[in-house]
């Protein structure tokens, strides 16, 4: 590829970011990944980056060693290298450079990968998730919602799907007139039906009222959302943003529901900041969590100070306030925020989730996000930064949902079907433009990129790997002994992800993980339950006759795709024996440096860090002669096992 | 002293009893001389039985006639009691007070206490020092075991037998002994057998602000060492609190007297910051303003979690001296009986696999806790509500529990117990009706008579029925050296603890149990298919000679 000027450099080394661990190898670049393979045969690590998933770049001044490029990805790995000729970095960042800014569509990943699919495996991929069969299993159309054809040529509202479900009282002059009322065409249109109380959620953008303008059409539309449900009087309106924004957009034309001329309107404001705020708090918080040698006292200042998990809580508080409108009250809820694809889109999704267990499955999920996010037009290429675009427009609102459902599974762990690796893996294809789900901004905008007939989907990606994502203690059960979810909501039960926001930093997390650990033991139980029936067949033909089985869980598929890469789940599966050899390998590793003669002080500081930085503690002074290599080699919080 | 006379009210009718995430329950209160029941009398509701050594504080309130009592529990639970009558009330009130400050030990309950099950093994003589000697035995013949504190005269916090160097006599001993604080001088805490590097530990060396030295001490560790190698002291307090202890006539080992030895300090907070620390902890958990600032604020000045920190990267230090740097270590703070002891204790967890069995954990709480003398008496009188004047309370030994649990939770296969255990020890260290506990040294608890007069918690705890409960189904040995991460994002909130009463562990318990399920499920498969394949086996072996022809 032109861009490529300089496709390998050798003797590169990768520096850990929170020790002054390093390891040698080479570097190669190609028209779609950032490659990293170590040199050391024996555990030869390999770091695929894909350019999508490069967020910044920056070349720090030369250094003795070379001349250092760090990496910050967008799925939070932060790589560091030192390149040892300045030209060769400088041609690896100008290259990266070019090739991280794609200028089309038709650059990003998803066109050029092939995952060796015929093209009806692949528009099957693609049919796996239809919104239409989604209503209707919430039961729409129904007597009160009907489909309407209002939106087919994407005409009322450009940024909407084609297919919408309006109440059967909103007439096309309603809904166009509606539409004209509110920021870029997004009137109410119905995202979930809570079918036990024939409560709806809808959804919309802002009214553009400014300080006084009324549009019947649009209070016509809201009470025909209203009537369409016997159960309640009243519908909320709840808008997302805190007040003093929503009066700041009066001033351009735009605000809030006047509740004088809304019959029956309980309006409420829910107080979740913009786009802008978020993304500075995101930027706060990895910048403390990236903090070598960080203290305690550091660490939870920073997280106060970044206000991450303050806004995760009101996104949650909101939810929780849809959901128990809805279920509870058996109200009708109107949601929106200033557009209505960021904000709107959390609430109506977490909502509908905390309400409705199907969202709780892996396949449900999909659904959710198909539905909520990407039908409706979250504008994924604005907020991840598919196309070099305005960064203003970059913000972390998806990933703000993931955060959400996690800190749900922390307190529901039996309640969903995916493990926590599941939110992450969709994180990071979200980001890696690889699959074609996520591209754009707009249902239109997809159908002109052709993305059906060009690229695959992520959904059936997932779901042939549907293993991995298993939450291993999952209970179908726990469904319908809970069928809504009341989470607290108190500040000390919201955690620090820190698998999420230090995926890549294997230091930090646990080294054995209870989520392998159990989804190994499941995997074995089901491969035993063959084994004994096997057994048993065997048996019988000797004519002894066994008590069935009981299968504890349906038997599913036993073919087993290969692992991803996790460190969540530790090392990919491997047999307790590989383990130990592993583990074994790697101390001797240790052992050979740790007995290697006093010309390696340069690896005893690589090893561990050393004195001043922060790792168990400061060895200060030195024995007589012997200098700095004496001290003793402080791993900053690595959690290795050695005999 | 009766019990009837501190009990004004016995009994009172019609009293609520109000739990957060529980039903509320009506029924009848009694007082006992060591029990606050409540019994609704109903088959199948739960009754409340709490000790009053539990209680750590009460607070009254009265609306009309209805008065209320909060009491607040140093298992950290608080509970309401609403009682109709303002004179029941005040009654109740003042017994619970005066039941829950009993100051004479042995009115304690459980000198009062009588087992309801068969005591199989006597938790008193199930860790015996001769024994683990002569697992050092086996090992080394560089120590041996010293009588010279059979009377408790030497130090009277140490027990009576201690293991020291061989080569030193029991009269330097005593010499070393003046040199340190409280008489406690150098002894072994462990030996690592992969090395033969051990851990001692002391309390402070009084070389007062005019450099005393003592070359019975010095003798004394340097035996410790092998020829030419070198070791560390590390010092529990900052180089600051260390110089300050001079004044006291307290002090540190000065480079000049010890050159084969290189002082490291840390800073591990003294008891009274760290009781301190508690109360803002549990003040933040416990507060329902559900604003997330202020929570992490809190969570921030209470400096618990620093605390925690702190506490596990000097015990990782002293780890990585023994089995990376292959040297010595010797830790003292000023006492030697609080941060010493978590950092001894928890570098064996580290270093040493036995200490991650439910036994070898009993035997380092023995060992390390009981028979080193760390006054649990004294630190455990109070928790986190006491209001009034603390003496000498600190949560040392729940701190010490703490950071097991971060270990835990980073290595949950390496540990035969859960945190069921952690959270036992916890309760039973504050309020028991078993005797371990009491007192605050071995001398003392020979004094009570406790191991004929009362029960140990190790009589109850390791019958398999209740062991059961603390049993770890993940565990799988292995004896690895394990090294935690200590950044503050891999440590983490001790909910279990902290959070125990403000929130429902429902769902958090049915999927413990259903992960239980799982493995005891692989369990059984496994069995099912070893017996199907010896059948198997059996007849395929059987049939065989009718197939050759």
């Amino acid at each position: 590829m032109e861009h490529i000027r300089t496709p390998k450099v050798e003797q590169v080394k990768l520096l850990d970011r929170f020790s002054n661990k390093s390891v040698i190898g080479t570097l190669h670049l190609t028209a779609t990944h950032l490659i990293f393979v170590e040199s050391n045969s024996t555990s030869a690590q390999e770091i695929w980056i894909l350019h999508h998933h490069i967020a910044s770049m920056e070349k720090l001044s030369l250094t003795t060693s070379g001349c250092p490029l760090l990496i910050q990805c967008r799925n939070f790995r932060l790589v560091h290298f030192v390149i040892p000729r300045e030209r060769d970095c400088h041609d690896i960042y100008s290259s990266l450079l070019r090739l991280l800014r794609p200028v089309s569509y038709d650059e990003l990943y998803a066109f050029s990968y092939n995952p060796k699919q015929n093209d009806q495996q692949r528009e099957e991929g693609w049919q796996l998730i239809d919104l239409a069969a989604e209503f209707e299993r919430m039961g729409v159309p129904c007597d009160q919602w009907q489909l309407t054809d209002v939106n087919r040529e994407y005409k009322v509202c450009e940024t909407y799907p084609r297919d919408l479900y309006v109440p059967i009282t909103a007439s096309k002059p309603i809904i166009v007139g509606s539409s004209k009322f509110r920021s870029k065409g997004r009137f109410p249109v119905l995202t979930y039906f809570y079918q036990e109380k024939k409560a709806a959620v809808c959804r919309c953008s802002q009214p553009l009222s400014g300080f006084s303008a009324r549009c019947l059409e649009d209070e016509h539309m809201l009470q025909a959302i209203s009537k369409a449900n016997h159960n309640s009087r009243y519908i909320y309106v709840m808008d997302t943003r805190p007040k003093l924004n929503a009066l700041a957009n009066r001033a351009a034309g735009k605000g809030y529901e006047n509740e004088d001329n809304y019959s029956n309107i309980r309006f409420q404001f829910v107080g979740i900041e913009n786009i802008h705020v978020m993304r500075g708090s995101l930027q706060k918080l990895l910048e403390v969590v990236g903090t070598r040698s960080l203290s305690m006292t550091d660490y939870l200042v920073g997280l106060e100070n970044s206000g991450w998990l303050r806004h995760i809580k009101a996104i949650m508080d909101a939810a929780i306030f849809l959901a128990k409108a809805v279920t509870v009250e058996g109200a009708s809820v109107l949601v929106h925020c200033s557009d209505g694809w960021d904000r709107t889109a959390q609430v109506c999704a977490l909502g509908s989730l905390l309400m409705d267990p199907y969202y709780r499955t892996i396949k449900g999920f999909m659904v959710l996000i198909e539905k909520d996010w990407i039908s409706f037009g979250h504008k994924f290429a604005d907020r991840c930064d598919q196309l070099d675009p305005d960064q203003k427009e970059v913000s972390p609102i998806f990933t703000q949902f993931l955060e959400c459902v996690w800190q749900l599974t922390e307190q529901f762990p039996q309640a969903f079907e995916f493990s926590e690796w599941f939110l992450i893996q969709i994180h990071e294809h979200v980001h890696s433009c690889q699959f074609g789900n996520f591209l754009g901004n707009s249902q239109r905008q997809r159908e002109v990129l052709q993305l059906k007939e060009r690229t695959y989907s992520l959904w059936a990606h997932l779901l042939s790997e549907k293993q991995n994502y298993m939450n291993p203690v999952y209970s179908p059960s726990f469904a319908e002994s809970h069928p809504v979810l009341e989470p607290s909501t108190q500040a000390c039960h919201f955690k620090f992800w820190r698998n999420m926001y230090h995926q890549y930093d294997r230091s930090m997390h646990p080294r054995q993980s209870i989520l392998k650990q159990v989804l190994t033991f499941k995997e074995s139980n089901r491969e035993l339950e063959g084994t004994v029936q096997a057994l048993k067949t065997k048996l019988q033909k000797f004519g002894v006759s066994t008590s069935p089985l009981k299968p504890q869980t349906p038997p599913r598929d036993r073919s087993l795709p290969p692992r991803p890469q996790s460190l969540i789940l530790g090392a990919p599966l491997l047999s307790r024996k590989e383990v130990q050899q592993e583990e074994d390998e790697e101390v001797f590793g240790e052992e050979a440096r740790e007995d290697a003669p006093a010309s390696t002080d340069g690896e005893r500081t690589v090893e561990g860090s050393s004195a001043t930085e922060n790792g168990y503690g400061e060895l200060t002074g030195s024995f007589g002669s012997k200098n700095e290599p004496a001290v003793v080699t402080l791993e900053f919080g690595v959690a290795r096992m050695t005999c | 002293m009766e019990f009837a006379e501190l009990i004004k009210t016995p009994r009172v009718d019609g009293v609520v009893l109000r739990r957060p995430f529980m039903p509320t329950v009506e029924g009848t209160l009694c007082l006992t001389g060591h029990h606050l029941i409540l019994s609704s009398r109903q088959d199948n509701t739960e009754e409340l039985w709490l000790l009053h050594a539990n209680i750590d504080s009460t607070e009254k309130r009265f609306v009309g006639s209805l008065g209320t009592i909060i009491v607040k529990c140093k298992d950290l639970r608080v509970i309401q009691l609403d009682i109709p009558g303002m004179e029941e009330c005040l009654n109740i009130a003042s017994s619970i007070e005066a039941l829950s400050t009993l100051d004479s030990v042995s009115l304690m309950y459980p000198f009062f206490y009588r087992p309801l099950f068969e005591v199989i093994e006597d938790g008193w003589q199930s860790f015996v020092p001769e024994e683990s000697f002569k697992d050092l035995e086996s090992m080394t013949d560089e120590w041996r075991l010293s009588e010279v504190n059979k009377d408790f005269s030497v130090c009277p916090s140490y027990p009576s037998l201690l293991t020291v160097p061989r080569d030193i006599d029991d009269e330097s001993l005593c010499k070393a002994a003046s040199f340190r604080h409280g008489g406690r001088f150098p002894v072994l805490s462990y030996y690592h057998k992969k090395n033969g590097m051990v851990i001692m530990r002391a309390a402070q060396p009084l070389t007062g602000t005019n450099g005393r030295r003592c070359k019975e001490d010095e003798k004394l560790i340097n035996a410790t060492l092998c020829a030419g190698k070198r070791g560390y002291i590390i010092d529990t307090r900052t180089i600051a609190v260390a110089q300050q202890a001079k004044a006291r006539g307290g002090g540190f080992e000065q480079e000049a007297n010890y050159p084969q030895w290189r002082r490291i300090h840390k800073a591990i907070e003294r008891s009274n910051v760290l009781q301190d620390s508690l109360i803002k902890l549990v003040e933040a958990c416990n507060d329902q303003s559900h604003s997330m600032d202020r929570w992490l604020s809190k969570l921030e000045a209470s400096n618990w979690q620093s605390n925690v920190k702190e506490i596990l990267t000097t015990a990782c230090l002293a780890a990585q001296c023994i089995d990376r740097e292959g040297a010595s270590v010797l830790v003292h703070g000023t006492e030697g009986t609080d941060s010493t002891l978590q950092v001894t204790s928890l570098a064996q967890i580290i270093l040493d696999p036995a200490c991650r069995t439910i036994r070898g954990f009993e035997v380092l709480i023995e060992r390390e806790w009981l028979q080193a003398g760390h006054p649990f008496q004294q630190r455990c009188a109070q928790s986190a509500y006491s209001n009034g004047k603390l003496r000498s309370e600190a949560p040392v030994f729940l701190l010490f529990l703490d950071c097991v649990w971060q270990i835990l939770r980073q290595f949950p296969c390496s540990f035969q117990f859960n945190e069921n255990l952690l959270i036992m020890l916890f309760e039973h260290a504050y309020a028991s009706q078993f005797g371990t506990f009491l007192g605050n040294c071995v001398a003392e608890r020979g004094k009570l008579q406790l191991s004929q007069k009362t029960v140990s918690l190790w009589s109850w705890v390791n019958r398999p029925q209740e062991l059961e409960r603390f049993l770890n189904p993940l565990y799988e040995p292995n004896n690895l050296v394990i090294w935690p991460s200590v950044a503050p994002q891999s440590l983490l909130l001790w909910e279990g603890v902290f959070l125990r009463w403000n929130r429902s562990t429902k769902c958090l318990d049915e999927a413990y149990q259903e992960m239980v399920h799982i493995i005891e499920y692989n369990k059984e498969l496994q069995n099912k298919v070893n017996s199907l394949r010896r059948q198997l086996a059996q007849l395929e072996t059987e049939d065989s000679p009718l197939q050759t022809p």
